[in-house]
């Protein structure tokens, strides 16, 4: 069965990564722009990683058959620095124009800082002016509940964002429910220590049903697994779950909220 | 929302598959609690917020209530309604809330 990985940093993995996801079913990546795992110190690193972004990484996947898509935005760790990141911010719409690019993200909190929130906010402003997709990144660990809570008034006090067009990730037990409960889309980060096992995220699921939920792996610099998705599939599967359901979670919907951005085509 | 959707498993099922998973890791946390009491400083006077909050989340366990992985995760939330000014220096998460949060 096909699958779609809807949140994968690419950049962080070996071109092997990518055979194996193409030999369990992966169809299409979609990569937000994140933190590297050090702060940038110039705005011409960041251009280089958006030239990653969308020129390398696509031709990198489809040596394997895999469709990719990215996201562009400067990350929340490194949007604490407003003055930088808003030279970084400046280079951005240029990105937008660029055919497998699907809109901003993942921009978010970290440390539920002042100085991150004005950047968050200068953000949706700019993904409302050029009409695109919202990917947001919520906080880890103790800081996520807040967190969450701060970004999801900061996208709704404006009035102009629909929710639809908007993913928040990284959800848990203490999220879900508020998110999916203002219209937002949701993911479930599937990691070994931080964040959703596969079994939490089935568990998730079985509470709060398939409608606006996504699964994906991140698959980082950090200890993550690129096959997460096709492992919580094994673990659906394992659970008696059908294979309508666990198309719909990991092939249907993130198709679904993807093709809302006209760069999104999968062939049929 | 509500709980809509049961596991397809059933009880005798759900043991049968994540019982043993489980047990090693009550045993992982009971060693970690031993561990601490190893330590080659010794135990400080005051227990870091982190330890401390683990064994509060603990007793949610057996409360005999519901919903127990959304209370532990909140427990282990920072609810405090101010935002700093910036992150520098503080950038990692800790995974509990210091004791001033709460």
């Amino acid at each position: 069965m096909n699958y779609i990985e809807p949140h994968g940093h690419m950049v962080s993995r070996t071109t092997a990564d990518y055979e194996q996801m193409a030999l369990a079913g992966c169809v299409a990546i979609s990569e937000p722009a994140f933190w590297a795992g050090f702060d940038r110190d110039s705005v011409r690193g960041f251009y280089d990683y958006f030239r990653q972004l969308t020129e390398y990484e696509p031709a990198r996947a489809k040596k394997f058959g895999i469709q990719h898509f990215c996201w562009i935005c400067i990350n929340p760790k490194e949007g604490d620095a407003p003055g930088f990141a808003r030279e970084v911010i400046e280079i951005i719409p240029d990105f937008l124009q660029k055919p497998n690019v699907l809109g901003v993200g993942e921009i978010g909190l970290n440390k539920n800082t002042k100085n991150e929130l004005i950047i968050l906010e200068e953000q949706i402003d700019l993904a409302v002016k050029h009409n695109q997709l919202i990917l947001v990144h919520t906080p880890h660990l103790e800081d996520k509940r807040k967190g969450t809570r701060i970004i999801m008034d900061a996208l709704l006090s404006r009035g102009d964002v629909d929710p639809g067009r908007v993913l928040i990730d990284h959800v848990e037990e203490h999220t879900v429910a508020e998110v999916l409960d203002k219209g937002f889309w949701a993911g479930m980060t599937l990691y070994p220590e931080t964040k959703c096992t596969s079994q939490r995220a089935a568990d998730i699921i079985e509470m709060y049903g398939t409608e606006r939920l996504w699964m994906n792996s991140a698959c980082d610099w950090g200890i993550s697994d690129p096959l997460a998705v096709p492992k919580a599939r094994m673990e659906l599967k394992r659970r008696g779950h059908s294979e309508a359901v666990i198309k719909t979670l990991t092939y249907d919907n993130p198709h679904t909220f993807l093709s809302q951005s006209p760069n999104f085509t999968l062939p049929a | 929302m509500k709980y809509d959707v049961s596991c397809p498993l059933s009880y005798g099922e759900i043991v049968d598959h994540y019982f043993l998973e489980h047990r090693a890791k009550l045993i992982d946390i009971a060693a970690f609690l031993d561990r601490l009491e190893r330590a080659s400083d010794g135990t400080p006077a005051h227990e870091d917020f982190r330890v401390t909050a683990l064994r509060d989340a603990l007793a949610l366990l057996s409360d005999g209530q519901g919903e127990r992985a959304k209370r532990v995760l909140a427990h282990l939330s920072d609810d405090r309604e101010a935002l700093s000014e910036t992150a520098a220096g503080t950038k990692g998460a800790l995974g509990a809330a210091p004791e001033s949060s709460k």
